[in-house]
């Protein structure tokens, strides 16, 4: 762990292997894995504590992001896909719910929490140090071909082989038109309900910012109208957490329900806002005012309603307030680095690729919320409960590339394969965050015999997988992750309507709501393949693939409706046999086939057989899965070595019912 | 291909029937010809011939030309004559002079020699005719003979013609000679293509095992688009005669969809005039659309069955329920169209396949409840995939009601794990999963062996559920279901690796409550481990106790079996003895230190064995083996020990103990000399049943018994019977074994050694998808035959839309599924779901 002083070129530089700009969320998260693999690194917090943002975000002080107390289950994996705060450790106090009892806690307790996790995990945060300027230094012995030089207020230095920026979206958004001097912003803007009281509002934006601020002011303004480019996008319909929280949405009801309050569709870059003398403030559009100086006068501005008088903006406003989100701040990345904004509505985010590496440089990987171009209203990876996972497999990821430990694997025998896929569909709380960009991968071995099984791998970087993760895949590979019914969600779709869930397994693929996937893939998908994928598809097309039908209490355990066709299909990828059989069955097909069936192989000859007890047998001949042989056996008061001919007849005439048996035994393809 | 062209066909193919029917007198249409200068010289150019030479003499008609001269008939109809040449005398031309070509025919296109014929080529009229027309035809119709050519000739055509693939198991065949005749015919409209190669037949997707019928498919090329699919195909589902192949092309022929705007009465089709039925889809204008789509998709499935038109209910007016959604018309006269309301294109089907159902849908559409039922019943039928045949999942379901008794077994939580480790000498822990039925299984016979455990001091049997507790699992490293450990005070855990039965478990649990190995310090000591009276906590357990003894010197050997002991821990009791008197116990039982003592827990004589220097393992698979009974008993728990020695078995099945003089024989052969070479060994089916199965699936019947038999389970398989009649003695044994390994036996049986293939297929998601969502680019590049899962490549439904939106149930038509549900068309279906029953509420 060496804290490294070198001399450059007569600057002075602090050398770590790593570099983390900002001690929020994903730079804390990504420090504990740091800290845990023992690596060289350091955190750069401009704040005096973690979590800065929270100290003044939500202005409002409440956290929409769900802290749930109780589920009815100990398991503590499957808890967090409910634990929408806590970052990822093994230090069980570090549990958002020790902190708030709350189901949407107080932003201050997210400070506090922060401040705890960095000072109980003991990681190194250097606080008060703002990167004001990042640069690269080529470099052949580098591990990315260059180092990142580092400034922070001070000019003080460091240099570093990676860097990690998770620096969030602090930003705000800002639109420019005419009259926007007169707009006041979501940061600055005051949230006592009292200073708007008799004022008629209108807001800028349709995000939670914008309707958390409408339901503060709700009951003491004339009214509220709230103008944004597009529709209202409600979370319950996207499935999406970064749409309108049914929390926020009293505006919405009002609005419906006719009582003054509104929302308009417009393009705030056509706005324009002109201010009368006493100091009420109009919308006109910039149309109106080109070739015009707006200093002359209210009088000479046309509004609309001069030409259409029932225009539906045209009372006047005592207030507008913007509350247009956020963007990453570029500004401090020197132009070879090539920090790009995204293009189309994820511009407010740096450029990177699925693997969380920025397109412009080696070695740079942007975490957190700026890391949310992967998946932007799609997954979670923009907010704590997406990214902390995401977070992992970047280390992960950096384990593999810089200091050989490939991505961690366990392997099972095949008997374990429907097993280990339906334990991980039930608990994983990965998988079923990041839906749709975190997949757990099992890689066969030769012969189907075994196999090695991966978690939580970005499956936007698959074809690169036996780069990325030291790991091989040459006999084919299953991929499992979580999937929304395709065309089912959006928000303009009606998620409520009848008969939208499936409950038969063999109408799986139509499952609507959240519900395990597998492909299957004989070999590794090519980058090429991957770029083709057929659109909404987060993967090429496999060579066979299986839904696990949606559960209205995701409780994937049902050994009919679950098991039974994931089993199958299984089978039917691997062309094997994957039934469990008692060790009597073993013993009989031990003598009577040349071949044995996994159960049997794996464990019966290895004398692990399940004898399992009589009752348990008893149910299986009752079943018709087992024959119960000791029926033929009743000639007990007999010599046993009486070779009796009337004997054998009646054997021979028993009437054995041997066709359930052949359904277990007889194994021929269809 | 133009409408005319068709009609020249039809009204071709109708004039050769009633051609063929013309009766005539005599040998019709045999020409006669004096002599071959006269024959060459009368042949029209482009004329095609079959010529046959008779020696002036004629030495009465030889079969074959008789054949050929009733074949004559036959082939005027396409224009050939058949001539019957005399030789002249004294002509030593080409076709007379040579006493062999005048047993061939020839055939000539103008003067030119097209083909000669040997006369087996052409034993009947169909022979004649078909080889004739096949060698006349032979650019109109493409002989092929493997796979590659077949879809090269595929590819070509693509987006031009129609192809007829016809498979024949022998050329000259009756359905030879329909298939050239056809191709006459047909020839230059579509490509035929001709194959005698069975392996063709399955790569085309015909199962017939022996490729004993003859098969036809007509390939719709015409229309295909993509080049990586291969083209729609229709079989014929007839036999092949000309009448039928005739009948199939013209079907392949006709619109796929008939649009019809006229009263439905008066329609008459191609289809109703070679009598089959006809399906309206009844459309209106605002799902037009949609109902073409389902109207096509129903035209592919049922074509060559019935035909199927698409009426517009805007543009006739029709009297009939406003929620009939498909007609029917029968070829048959007088039977009035029927109008029925159906839930989906399958129902469509059935409705053409089984006409008896007609009614029955008709009447469950009167009665809803009913039907539901039935459609249950229907699903039931042709799925059992959904039937569960793992037969320990099915035996722990259908235990799940009995509670077990696990009140001795305590359970263990992340809270609890470590404290109550540290409570008993020895806490044994089930790791499972609730939902896991394997480990259920074990679970409950973890419960029987907690009451046996019940009186046993310092062993504490406890649980973990692994899907409550993933944290202490992973941490214990289990990471298969299910794992039993045991901990002890202090000790390194140790995983039990054996049966899982409640015997065994039981056994495990009390052997390694005792250290192993055990150090014993006295002489005594060392003599009452022998005897089984140490260490007493064992003297009621029967057990096989095993003493290594060293003198002091020997510290490597003793070490290696110190570390045996512990991987053998509660499989067997071991001690060792290292005093200083350890050379007179060796010498008591004539061995030479190191060496192990072994008393059997049956007869409990000590035998010795010399330890030589070895590792580890090898140590561990020595004791192992040294455990192996010389005559065993085989049982359902002790087979995989004697499985390891990958033998073959000789085994006695007896029904009950066997006799002492097979036992003494069987010993005697044992212990002899060949004892290396096979496991001889013993199986009581009182005790252990099974062994019926095993014996039925060598004999079909269980023959008298005892019967002793001969398996090589690891080599071949074979099973061989010991003579019944003989008596079993060691010496019998012997020859008949030498006689069995010389070849000289006839095995009874021999062991299937099919590979474990998965019992039933699984849902076929992915076809299901590309089916409902076509313009999906879900293709793959390779080709499609390699699914995981087998199906027919082409899907019929795969031009069909996304399934419909239901918020835009109201904008009926808009986009709309055809695929399985029949919901676009107008008006709207009944609502009953055939998807799958959802849930929306509780």
């Amino acid at each position: 762990l060496g804290l490294a002083l070198c001399v450059v070129s007569g600057t002075a530089f602090l050398y770590h292997d790593y570099c983390v700009i900002g001690a929020g969320p994903a730079g804390l998260q990504v420090a504990y894995f740091l800290q845990q693999a023992e690596r060289d690194y350091i955190v750069f917090e401009r704040s005096h504590a973690p979590g800065s943002f929270f100290a003044l975000y939500p202005r409002h002080r409440k956290l929409i992001s769900i802290n749930k107390q109780y589920t009815g289950k100990s398991n503590s994996e499957f808890n967090l896909r409910h634990d929408w705060n806590s970052l990822l450790s093994h230090d069980r106090r570090l549990l958002f719910r020790h902190y708030s009892r709350d189901f949407f806690p107080h932003a201050d307790t997210m400070v506090r929490y922060l401040e705890d996790f960095a000072s109980l995990l003991d990681l190194r945060v250097q606080y008060n140090t703002a990167i004001i300027h990042v640069t690269l230094e080529r470099n052949e012995q580098a591990w990315n071909g260059h180092y990142f030089l580092l400034t922070d207020q001070d000019r003080k230095n460091y240099k570093c082989s990676s860097l990690l920026v998770a620096t969030g979206t602090w930003v705000p958004n800002v639109v420019n038109f005419p009259g926007s001097e007169y707009v006041e912003g979501y940061e600055t803007v005051s949230i006592n309900p009292e200073d708007f009281a008799g004022q008629t509002v209108l807001i800028l934006g349709r995000g939670n910012s914008a309707f958390e601020t409408a339901e503060n002011i709700l009951g003491v303004t004339n009214f509220i109208h709230m103008v944004s480019r597009s529709r209202v996008r409600l979370s319950w319909a996207t499935h999406y957490v970064g749409d309108l929280r049914a929390i926020n949405n009293g505006l919405l009801d009002t609005y419906q329900l006719k009582s003054l309050d509104g929302l308009l569709e417009g393009d705030l870059e056509d706005l324009a806002i002109v201010k009368d003398k006493k100091g009420k403030l109009h919308i006109t559009l910039r149309f109106y005012l080109e070739n015009r100086n707006i200093s002359a006068g209210i009088d000479s501005i046309t509004l609309p309603q001069d030409e259409l008088d029932n225009f539906a903006t045209r009372a006047p406003y005592d207030r507008v307030i913007r509350c247009l989100g956020w963007k990453f701040d570029f500004s401090i990345y020197n132009r070879s680095l090539r920090m790009m904004p995204g293009k189309g509505n994820i511009n407010k985010y740096p450029q990177i690729k699925p693997s969380y590496e920025s397109r412009g440089t080696r070695g740079l990987f942007v975490l957190g919320t700026a890391s949310h171009s992967v998946d932007f209203r799609k997954s979670a990876g923009g907010f704590i409960h997406g990214f902390r996972y995401t977070t992992r497999a970047v280390h992960r990821l950096l384990e593999n590339r810089h200091h050989g430990v490939p991505w961690p694997s366990t392997v099972y025998p095949i008997t374990q394969l429907t097993n280990s896929i339906i334990k991980r569909v039930n608990e994983a709380s990965g998988l079923y965050q990041m839906f749709s960009v975190l997949a757990d991968l099992i890689l066969l071995r030769e012969n189907a015999t075994a196999f090695e099984y991966l978690e939580e791998y970005p499956i936007g970087v698959l074809a690169e997988l036996e780069m990325q993760t030291g790991r091989k895949a040459p006999n084919g590979l299953f991929v499992i992750i979580m999937e929304y019914g395709r065309n089912f969600s959006g928000a303009d779709k009606d998620v409520f309507y009848y008969n939208r869930a499936v409950g038969e397994a063999q109408h799986a693929w139509q499952s609507n709501f959240l519900h395990p996937v597998i492909y299957y893939y004989k070999r590794l998908p090519t980058e090429r393949e991957m770029k083709l994928r057929p659109p909404e598809w987060p993967l090429p097309r496999p060579d066979a693939i299986h839904h696990i039908v949606e559960d209205f209490l995701t409780d994937w355990t049902a050994p009919n409706a679950h098991i039974l066709p994931l089993r199958r299909f299984l089978e039917n990828c691997l062309s094997t046999d994957l039934r469990s059989f008692f060790a009597e069955s073993c013993f009989l097909f031990a003598f009577t086939r040349q071949k044995l069936p996994p159960f049997c192989q794996q464990g019966y000859v290895r004398m692990q057989g399940l004898m399992g007890s009589e009752g348990l047998q008893r149910h299986a001949v009752q079943a018709g899965l087992l024959q119960d042989y000791t029926l033929t056996d009743f000639s007990g008061d007999r010599p046993p070595d009486s070779h009796d001919r009337s004997r054998d007849q009646l054997l021979r005439d028993q009437v054995i019912p041997v066709r359930p048996l052949q359904h277990l035994v007889n194994a021929k393809d269809e | 291909m133009s409408a005319q062209g068709e009609r020249w066909v039809s009204s071709f193919v109708f004039l050769l029937f009633c051609a063929s029917s013309i009766p005539r007198p005599g040998i019709a249409g045999l020409r006669q010809e004096p002599s071959p200068q006269r024959y060459f010289s009368g042949l029209e150019a482009g004329r095609a011939s079959l010529a046959f030479f008779t020696p002036h003499v004629s030495p009465g008609t030889q079969p074959f030309l008789e054949q050929i001269e009733s074949s004559a008939e036959a082939l005027q109809d396409y224009g050939i004559s058949v001539v019957k040449v005399n030789c002249p005398k004294e002509d030593i031309s080409r076709y007379c002079g040579k006493e062999n070509a005048l047993r061939k025919a020839y055939l000539f296109r103008g003067n030119i020699l097209i083909r000669e014929f040997p006369t087996d080529a052409l034993f009947d009229v169909n022979s004649v005719v078909a080889n004739v027309l096949f060698a006349l035809l032979f650019n109109e119709v493409k002989y092929v003979e493997t796979l590659a050519d077949l879809q090269n000739i595929e590819n070509l055509l693509k987006g031009k013609s129609n192809m007829v693939f016809a498979y024949v198991p022998a050329t000259g065949t009756a359905e030879h000679r329909a298939v050239m005749e056809a191709a006459f015919v047909y020839g230059t409209i579509h490509q035929f293509v001709l194959t005698t190669e069975a392996a063709l037949l399955k790569a085309a997707g015909n199962d017939d095992p022996d490729g004993s019928s003859a098969w036809l498919l007509f390939c719709h090329c015409q229309r295909a688009t993509d080049p990586a699919q291969p083209c729609r195909r229709t079989a014929l589902a007839q036999p092949l005669t000309l009448l039928n192949i005739h009948r199939h092309l013209k079907l392949m022929g006709a619109p796929l969809v008939t649009e019809v705007t006229e009263d439905p009465e008066k329609v008459s089709t191609v289809h109703l005039q070679l009598g089959l039925p006809l399906v309206f889809i009844l459309s209106q204008r605002e799902t037009y659309e949609a109902d073409r789509r389902t109207a096509e998709f129903v035209a592919w499935q049922l074509l060559g069955k019935a035909g199927v038109a698409l009426l517009s209910r805007d543009l006739v007016d029709l009297n009939i329920l406003h929620r009939s959604n498909v007609a029917l018309k029968t070829p048959d006269e007088g039977v009035p169209i029927q109008y029925l309301v159906l839930e989906d294109t399958d129902e469509v089907i059935t409705l053409v396949e089984d006409k008896n159902k007609v009614k029955q849908i008709q009447e469950d559409e009167e009665k809803e409840d009913e039907e539901e039922e039935e459609e249950d019943e229907d699903e039931k039928e042709n799925n059992n995939q959904d039937i569960q045949d793992d037969q320990v999942v099915e035996a722990v379901s259908r235990d799940k009601k009995q509670e077990l008794p696990l009140e001795q077994v305590l359970v263990l939580t992340e809270e609890t794990f470590h404290s109550s480790l540290s409570e008993a000498a020895r806490t044994v822990v089930l790791f499972y999963a609730s939902w896991e039925a394997v480990s259920l299984a074990v679970l409950r016979s973890y419960s029987e062996v907690a009451d046996h455990l019940k009186d046993t001091p310092g062993v504490l049997l406890s649980r973990v559920n692994c899907w409550d507790w993933p944290g202490i699992c992973s941490q214990e490293n289990v990471t298969q279901f299910p794992t039993i450990k045991i901990y002890g005070k202090g000790e390194k855990s140790v995983t039990y690796d054996g049966m899982w039965g409640t015997e065994e478990l039981t056994s495990f649990i009390i052997l390694s409550r005792v250290s192993c190995p055990l150090k014993l310090t006295t002489m005594d000591e060392a003599e009452g481990f022998l005897r089984g009276e140490i260490p007493p906590e064992l003297s009621s357990h029967h057990h096989t106790s095993l003493l290594g003894v060293f003198s002091t010197a020997t510290g490597e050997a003793r070490e290696t079996f110190e570390e045996a002991g512990n991987i053998l821990s509660g499989h067997i009791m071991m001690g060792m003895y290292f005093e200083d008197d350890s050379l007179a116990l060796s010498r008591k039982y004539s061995v030479s230190p190191p060496a192990l003592l072994l008393a059997r827990s049956g007869g409990r004589r000590v035998e010795g064995i010399a330890l030589p220097k070895q590792s580890v393992q090898d140590l561990v698979q020595m004791i192992r083996y040294e455990l192996l009974d010389i005559f065993p008993e085989i049982t359902v728990q002790n087979l995989p020990q004697y499985l390891q020695l990958t033998k073959p078995f000789l085994i006695l099945f007896s029904d009950g103990d066997i006799s002492q003089m097979e036992s003494k024989e069987m010993l005697k052969l044992a212990k002899g000399r060949p004892q290396q070479a096979f496991v001889a060994c013993w199986l009581n089916l009182k005790r252990t049943p099974v062994g019926y199965g095993i014996l039925r699936t060598y004999f079909a019947a269980v023959p008298s018994l005892p019967v002793l038999v001969w398996v090589n389970l690891h080599a071949e398989g074979q099973v061989f019977q010991f003579p019944p009649e003989q008596s079993i003695t060691e010496v019998n044994i012997l020859s008949w074994l030498e006689k069995l390994q010389a070849g000289l036996e006839i095995p009874s049986c021999t062991l299937s050694e099919e590979d474990w293939k998965p019992p039933l297929p699984a849902y076929d998601f992915l076809q299901m998808m590309e089916a409902a969502v076509p313009e999906l680019p879900l293709h793959p590049s390779h080709h499609p035959g390699d699914m995981p899962t087998q199906h027919p490549p082409q899907s019929p439904g795969g031009d069909t839309a996304i399934r419909e939106e239901p918020s835009q149930e109201s904008m009926a038509g808009k986009s709309v599924s055809p695929g399985r549900d029949l919901r676009g068309t107008a008006p709207r279906l009944a609502a009953r779901e055939k998807q799958g029953r959802r849930h929306s509420e509780l």
